[in-house]
């Protein structure tokens, strides 16, 4: 690895850190900023709400005082704030306590991460190779009509999607389960019915946000390839007398890639906004349920678990993003 | 820029005003139409609670049906779009206004403040909005749809700082930049004379952009009931649907027009900055 | 004269016939290319001159059949060694191209993709010819290749962007002439670069050409430097061709108003004297006034140049030239004795 790249690599490492600090501080600063206590703010809640369960009250809001230490100082607040972070202590669940915070997030977060992961490469990649073609002039009319259509699927927020998608699906046709992440009434185990059981209920909420999302790197993908389908370079090849799919692929969507990975970049955090919503559309047991559950609940310290837990995951992912660039783009190897 | 009437008049000439834009722009004239005209055709009082039977489907009495509170579904529809309409407008123009002088003052200034604003809106860019979001209307007492739209105001303008900070940056290292300094202009002339005008088409293409994401980021929020649960807006009727699960249940039409609506906005949306793009870049206008 | 004359006269390699190009425009068809004809024989390397818009670039690409919307071929054949180009099936353009017609297009710069290796490239346009060139036959050519336009051959795992001006020109000349095409058109190789380079480069041409005997088609605006490569001189105008003569003979007695003009407009190293440009603007192609297209613009202009239009006519030899003071004049008259028509 040359040393421009390794700087390179050591550049976007620290951003990564900054951002995280700037996403950590800012999420310690905004409640502590806003009027009112907000441990009386909680107990007041769940006291109006006509408590949640017989918890003790008293005992909560003794142990969120001690945790807050709100009698110190803003400062050592802070500090004790990053303490307990890098001890991964994000504090107690007020809906279920005593469970603790990291452990909701512990479960919940391979549910994510494994449905976002896997809808957007699926969208990522379908929707690219589909931009790409509608593009190319040999591609006939018939793909062309699926413009319109493209564009009215990447008007629609795919949290919206979900709710077509559920009823067609699951109220209308009944096909697919509705809701959740599994069956509850099974005893999960590590075999094949699980396996498939799980399958089963993914494949809906896969479905809306694939769906949600390919229209938009469908189009996207799209205008890069007619920019780069107008290039010399294209000319030259077709000069050459080489194969459309040569051309296609290694001079017209290699070059487009490099922006849709940049646009990649910049829409994830509207990707990983609209998975979250699409979870808590289906129920479906990961960080986006947690989340809307955390809300309803008033469960204060969940919610800030998950949002850092987002923004933190969304670093990690623009930073691998990141890397790959120069993979891509020998341009910026130097 | 080209003067007035003549200029359009050239651009229609030149293709540059297509199919497309007109045809996103009448959507969202549509949009508009109905809700300033629909209060005129339904009685305000059918939005409350028990203002007829609950659950009933589409008919000719009540063409949308009622909710399970007995809300009349298509006086929601018509005070509710105004509001939802409104809440992307407040934060669309005070997002872009923010964006515009971060974006000029960085742009022009450079050193120090330009380098913080452009960290600063980088890093607010990396994090989910939602999540910021969240948190906000989480921890807010009283929740308006006025408030709403400050709140998402919040986290809208960076995008367009940084394509205003981009234009500005380019534009300035132009050549008739240093004609325009050579001929004794004023720095600050230069700016009102000969960067801002080009700064037009970017800043009405980052104001279509933002109010889109605006409004998206308001049904997400009262989606998940951060709303301004009081107030009538299209978002709140979908949670209000989600609640008393009207998707299991069947009631198509109690989050079925609100959907409608909402991706006619957005599909409307999507359309004019598509074809404000065409009409700003010629050179995109005569592809397929 | 020529170098390398393979086959010596005989049977042209390349003939084109009333070749017409027309670009759609939103006030109408522009022709482009309007009516050229002219032929090559293996070895011989013609110059078309021209000035911007004058449909040089145009004419290069149709002869590779690279016209693109809203560009298109209306008329004409473009016959390589006897096979109709603009006719050929996909499959036959397709193998045609770079093994028997290459181009070495303006602008090397963007000619090559930034995401390529250099020996990919080359590898590329070969392996689309014959596909089943073991690795160390490609290595070979591949190093020979790039040694032959006089490129180091570890310039082959680089990118494009690593090169300079000179080399990424040279690069493209390598691919050009990777299968040994018979007919070589290069549309202003040189635009790009400075003087320097730009004959390294004309030198390097040359000598590829001439280790292949293939014919070149040379396009360019630059009358300097046409004249030291071509044997044959083609004048473009207005997308037609308005003389045809071997160099000696145009550069000594042009017998177009146009050549003539464009020859005193060249500053001259030896003599230090006024510069002279040729007064007026190319005429939009969408409008042609009636008559010959240089009228407006031409000191010898009379009556019947505005109302009709002049065809390529011989003048003595193998000369031919569009004008109306043809056949009955024997030369240009001298500037100065014009028929007192007025200069716009």
């Amino acid at each position: 690895m040359s040393r421009e790249l390794a700087t390179y690599v050591l550049r976007r490492f620290a951003q990564l850190l900054l951002i995280v600090f700037i996403a950590v501080s800012v999420n310690f600063l905004i409640p502590r900023l806003l009027p009112g206590d907000p441990v009386e703010t909680a107990i007041a809640r769940l006291q109006a709400g006509g408590g949640q369960q017989s918890v003790d009250v008293q005992a909560v809001a003794k142990v969120y005082r001690e945790k807050y230490g709100l009698d110190q100082p803003l400062g050592a607040q802070y500090l004790n704030y990053w303490r307990d972070l890098f001890h991964l202590e994000l504090g107690v669940s007020f809906a279920n306590f005593p469970e603790k915070v990291s452990t909701k997030l512990a479960n919940a977060l391979p549910w994510s991460v494994g449905l976002l992961s896997l809808a957007t490469l699926i969208a990522f990649s379908a929707g690219s190779l589909l931009g790409a073609l509608l593009a190319w002039p040999g591609a006939g009319h018939a793909i062309r009509a699926i413009v319109p259509a493209l564009m009215v699927l990447a008007s629609i927020p795919f949290y919206l999607l979900a709710i077509i998608i559920i009823y067609v699906f699951a109220v209308v046709l009944k096909v697919l389960p509705p809701a959740g992440g599994f069956d509850t009434t099974r005893i999960a185990r590590l075999d094949l019915g699980t396996v498939l059981d799980v399958v089963k209920h993914a494949v809906l909420p896969l479905c809306a946000i694939v769906l949600g999302n390919v229209g938009f790197w469908a189009l996207g993908m799209r205008s890069q390839m007619v920019s780069v389908l107008g290039e010399d370079y294209i000319t030259f090849a077709e000069a050459k007398g080489l194969g459309p799919w040569r051309i296609f692929f290694r001079y017209g969507m290699r070059n487009a890639m490099l922006s849709q990975v940049t646009a990649l970049a910049l829409a994830m955090g509207a990707v990983l906004s609209g998975a979250v919503l699409v979870e808590v559309v289906f129920n479906y047991p990961g960080l986006g349920t947690l989340l809307y559950v955390a809300i309803r609940g008033q469960d204060y310290f969940v919610i800030q678990g998950v949002v850092l837990l987002l923004i933190v995951t969304l670093a990690i992912l623009l930073f691998i993003i990141d890397l790959l660039y120069p993979l891509l783009d020998p341009r910026i190897r130097r | 820029m080209s003067g007035g009437l003549k200029g359009l008049r050239m651009k229609l000439a030149e293709r540059r005003i297509g199919g497309v834009l007109i045809l996103g722009l009448a959507i969202l004239a549509l949009i508009v139409l109905f809700s300033l005209v629909g209060p005129l055709f339904v009685d305000a009082h059918n939005a409350h609670v028990g203002a007829m039977t609950p659950r009933r489907p589409p008919s000719f009495d009540h063409w949308l049906g009622s909710d399970s509170q007995g809300r009349d579904m298509l006086t929601l529809l018509v005070y509710g779009t105004p509001n939802t309409l409104k809440m992307g407008l407040i934060a669309g123009i005070i997002g872009v206004g923010l964006g515009l002088v971060f974006g000029l003052v960085g742009g022009s200034l450079g050193g120090a403040i330009d380098t913080v604003i452009r960290v600063v809106a980088d890093a607010l860019l990396t994090v989910p909005a939602i999540a910021i979001l969240v948190i906000i209307a989480g921890n807010l007492d009283r929740m308006s749809t006025n408030i709403m739209a400050l709140v998402v105001a919040s986290l809208s303008w960076m995008f367009t700082t940084r394509t205003i900070r981009a234009q500005v940056l380019s534009v300035r290292e132009r050549a008739y930049i240093e004609v325009a300094r050579a001929n004794g202009e004023s720095e600050w002339e230069i700016l009102f004379r000969e960067i801002m005008p080009n700064l037009m088409p970017f800043a009405v293409a980052s104001f279509v952009g933002t109010v889109g994401s605006a409004i998206l980021a308001v049904i997400s929020l009262e989606a998940l009931g951060l709303g301004a649960l009081e107030e009538t807006t299209l978002g709140n009727t979908i949670y209000w649907s989600q609640q008393s699960a009207a998707i299991l249940r069947g009631y198509w039409w109690w989050w079925g027009p609100p959907i409608v609506v909402i991706a006619l906005i957005f599909l409307g949306l999507f359309l004019t900055s598509v074809g404000f793009d065409r009409f700003a870049n010629p050179r995109l206008a005569n592809r397929a | 004269m020529s170098e390398g004359e393979a086959n010596g006269a005989g049977a042209p390699i390349l003939v084109v016939e009333d070749l017409r190009v027309a670009y759609d425009t939103l006030a109408g068809p522009a022709m482009a290319v309007d009516g050229v004809s002219f032929s090559l024989k293996a070895g011989e390397r013609l110059g078309l001159i021209g000035e911007s818009g004058s449909g040089k670039t145009t004419m290069a690409m149709a002869l590779l059949r690279l016209i693109r919307a809203p560009g298109r071929i209306v008329k004409g054949r473009v016959l390589l060694d006897g096979r109709d180009i603009l006719t050929m099936s996909v499959g036959e353009l397709r193998e045609a191209r770079l093994r028997d017609i290459a181009l070495v297009p303006q602008g090397a710069m963007s000619s090559l993709n930034p995401v390529m290796l250099l020996e990919e490239q080359i590898a590329d346009g070969i392996l689309a010819h014959a596909p089943r060139t073991p690795r160390a036959e490609l290595a070979r050519r591949i190093e020979a290749l790039l040694r032959g336009v006089g490129l180091d051959p570890s310039v082959a795992r680089k990118y494009p962007h690593q090169l300079s001006g000179g080399m990424k020109q040279r690069a493209v000349m390598a691919i050009a002439t990777s299968m040994r095409p018979r007919v070589i058109v290069a549309d202003e190789p040189t635009s790009a670069l400075d003087v320097v380079v730009q004959r390294q480069v004309m030198q390097t041409l040359g000598r590829l050409q001439g280790g292949l005997g293939a014919a070149v088609v040379l396009i360019g605006h630059d009358m300097g430097l046409i004249a030291q490569f071509a044997d044959v001189v083609g004048v473009m105008y207005a997308g037609k061709l308005v003389e045809l003569a071997p160099v000696e003979e145009i550069i000594a007695a042009p017998r177009h108003p146009y050549t003539r003009l464009l020859i005193d407009s060249l500053p001259s190293i030896a003599a230090k004297k006024r510069l002279i440009g040729i007064p007026g603007l190319p005429p939009r192609l969408v409008d042609l006034p009636p008559g010959c297209s240089f009228a407006a613009r031409c000191p010898y202009a009379f009556a019947r140049c505005r109302t009709e239009t002049p065809s390529l006519q011989s003048t003595g030899g193998n000369r031919s030239a569009a004008c109306h003071l043809y056949p009955e004049a024997q030369a240009l008259p001298p500037l100065g004795a014009a028929s007192g028509e007025a200069r716009p």
